[in-house]
């Protein structure tokens, strides 16, 4: 990829929203990704690996449980914080952005939430200064838009429950050392547990062949008669009230994320038309071209104003699942859009790994189909508006 | 024998301004009398920050320093800037409540302060990136009568002995001095550095200590600012257009 010259757009002034801590933290995790990230992405990409050495670094900017209290290893600070650390790091890539998310809202959040104090005490620490990884797993072969119908399962045997089963899709798995597994008890309800790397008869498939997020290690859960301690299960939660209730959080941050993205394509295809010359001017004299961008920085501003709002509302413990999905459906499908249009923009060059637009747009497919698809998070809008369930 | 004294322990003073963003767009208000701060990210001079402040924490971690302070001439409005020199690990700061472009005027307020509290190190950018003015280093020097070691791209420190590079047109020229002494800091001194998540919460619990400045002359103001007419167009010449070329820069660029 060419020099990093990204520079931030806030068309409506939204930063006199924030504090400025807010952006002090902003600046400090763009010039990371400018100074480790963005020299090096293609790359991973092209050759479809993680970048280890970014672990180290996500844990010094604090992307691994911003909000989970540093009595435990994070950063205490609030939901507008995660937020900005997300669409940052999804402004360099939506691979790198979702470990992080998973770390922090699949993982983290669920030990803190649901974990007993022993769990709490023994995984957030080291999760928090990233000298482990850990994973989520709730998807499975058969059950994806519908995760109540799981069939992975445990059996109590004492002292210790024996797990089987498979998950799929799982962001993180290869290189995870623990997973926060979704599966159904004895009486069939769904319980989380903590599965570690190592245990006998747990392993963990990469996926291969991605054209999307390609720079984020994706992989199967599998469980063949694996021993988990007792020790290991959540106590607090039973139903799919836990794992949805970590998705809203990860949601929360993918609506972010997504500006991020949308922001970097934006600004490389303002920069780029403006310098193009065809027919002897500029293309970005053009009236269509104008359209293009003239449209990308309202929906950018527009989703600017809302996850603002929405942050607002989940700091002070206000906002509902419903208004999670209406931004994470809206924000994703925004940076989708503004992905393709700045790619044609782009010219031939578009497809280039030169500019990081075709990254973005292929890495946007998952952010639009994971954590719930765009479709389901519409049918989530209406039957928060109508009362009636169109999901089954 | 004003430089023979051996320091209990040696502090470091590190001035630093606030300047818009390298990629701000500039502007101007009330009759082009005013920057137009509106919208403008405001972040600490780099050569302030990357070299001077960077190198002075290298020094202070190595154990050859005891204390960075950050001192800053300006008002409350560049706080943000200070508490980045915090977050980066300066122990502390200090803010000089007082807007002014006169360069002596701010060297005398930093003067004053490094003399007051004893401070045998001061390390600044070689200049700042909004005015470029590279007069504050030698004037605090002139002030307090530290020698003034210009443009250092490598400083070391034993004691009160100092080690600097300087550059020079195709060369290097290895300088030794004694402090107290005053150090303008160039490229090549530290690597920027980004400040971390616990730097930034550690940060907030820092001491920023806000003075009145002394009173003191102020001889300099800016009457208004213009900007740069822009460069002009840029014209192509293949090989074969040697004569073109050379008619071009004699007759439209007068250079030969
Ligand atoms: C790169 C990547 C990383 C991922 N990481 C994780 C992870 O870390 N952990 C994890 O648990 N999962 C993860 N997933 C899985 C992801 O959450 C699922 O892919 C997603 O929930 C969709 O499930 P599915 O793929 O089975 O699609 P399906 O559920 O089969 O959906 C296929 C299509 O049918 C539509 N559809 C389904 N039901 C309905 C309905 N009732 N009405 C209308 N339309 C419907 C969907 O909208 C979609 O368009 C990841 C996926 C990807 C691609």
């Amino acid at each position: 990829m060419g020099a990093d010259n990204f520079q931030y757009h806030d068309y409506y002034l939204v930063d006199e929203l924030l504090t400025e801590e807010h952006k002090q933290i902003r600046e400090m995790v763009r010039a990371w990704v400018k100074k480790e990230v963005s020299p090096i992405v293609e790359e991973a990409c092209q050759k479809a690996e993680f970048p280890r050495q970014w672990i180290k670094g996500l844990a010094e900017i604090g992307a691994f449980g911003p909000y989970i209290p540093q009595e435990y290893g994070g950063a205490g600070l609030d939901q507008i914080s995660y937020g900005i650390i997300m669409q940052e790091l999804e402004r360099g890539d939506s691979g790198l952005r979702s470990t992080a998310s998973v770390q922090s809202s699949l993982v983290m959040y669920p030990i803190y939430t649901f974990g007993s104090e022993e769990q709490k005490r023994k995984y957030l620490p080291r999760l928090a200064k990233g000298e482990i990884i850990g994973c989520f797993g709730l998807t499975e072969p058969d059950y994806g838009s519908n995760p109540a119908g799981m069939i992975t399962r445990f059996t109590d045997k004492g002292d210790h429950v024996v797990l089987n089963g498979a998950k799929m899709w799982i962001s993180n798995a290869p290189i995870a050392d623990i997973a926060v597994v979704w599966a159904k008890d004895d009486h069939g309800e769904i319980r989380g547990l903590i599965v570690e790397r190592g245990m006998e008869g747990f392993t963990t498939p990469e996926t291969h062949g991605k054209w999307s997020l390609r720079a984020s290690a994706t992989g199967e859960l599998v469980f063949d008669n694996v021993k988990v301690p007792k020790e290991n299960i959540f106590p607090n939660i039973k139903g799919l009230k836990g794992p949805l209730s970590c998705l809203n959080s990860a949601r929360y941050g993918i609506a972010w994320g997504a500006i991020g993205a949308a922001l970097d394509c934006y600004d490389s295809a303002l920069r780029y038309s403006k310098e193009r010359i065809q027919f002897g001017k500029p293309i970005a004299a053009f009236q269509l071209t104008q359209k293009k961008l003239a449209e990308m920085i309202t929906e950018i501003t527009k989703a600017q104003v809302l996850t603002w709002r929405l942050g607002v509302l989940k700091n002070e413990n206000r906002a509902t699942p419903a208004q999670i999905s209406m931004a994470k459906r809206n924000n994703v499908h925004m940076a989708l859009t503004i992905a393709r249009e700045a790619r044609q923009i782009h010219g031939g060059m578009g497809i280039t790994g030169e500019y990081p637009i075709m990254r973005h747009m292929m890495n946007l497919e998952s952010v639009i189909t994971y954590e719930g698809t765009h479709d389901i998070h519409l049918l989530i809008t209406g039957l928060d508006i109508t009362g009636i369930n169109a999901f089954s | 024998m004003l430089y023979l004294h051996s320091f209990e322990i040696m502090k470091i003073l590190v001035p630093i301004s606030n300047v818009p963003d390298t990629t701000s767009k500039i502007s101007f208000t009330d009759n082009d009398t005013r920057f137009n701060g509106q919208g403008i990210t405001w972040i600490v001079n780099p050569y302030d920050e990357w070299y001077a402040l960077v190198r002075a924490l290298e020094l202070k971690e190595s154990g050859k320093a005891d204390k960075v302070t950050i001192i800053h001439v300006g008002l409350s409005d560049s706080e943000p800037t200070i508490r980045k020199g915090l977050a980066l690990g300066a122990d502390d700061a200090v803010r000089i409540n007082a807007e002014s472009s006169d360069s002596l005027y701010v060297a005398y307020q930093i003067a004053d302060y490094a003399k007051n509290n004893s401070y045998e190190l001061i390390l600044t950018g070689k200049e700042s990136i909004q005015y470029n003015g590279s007069a504050v280093g030698s004037m605090i020097a002139a002030l307090l009568d530290y020698p003034f070691l210009s443009q250092a791209s490598f400083l070391d420190l034993n004691g009160t002995t100092l080690t600097l590079h300087v550059e020079t047109e195709g060369g290097i020229k290895v300088v030794e001095g004694q402090a107290p002494a005053v150090v303008s800091c160039a490229k090549g001194m530290a690597e920027q550095r980004i400040p971390n998540m616990r730097g930034i919460m550690a940060a907030r619990t820092k001491p920023l200590q806000t003075l009145d400045p002394k009173p003191f002359r102020q001889n300099v103001k800016v009457r208004n600012f213009g900007l740069n007419p822009g460069r002009s167009e840029c014209k192509l010449f293949t090989e074969d257009q040697l004569d073109k070329l050379v008619e071009a820069l004699h007759k439209e660029a007068k250079v030969i």
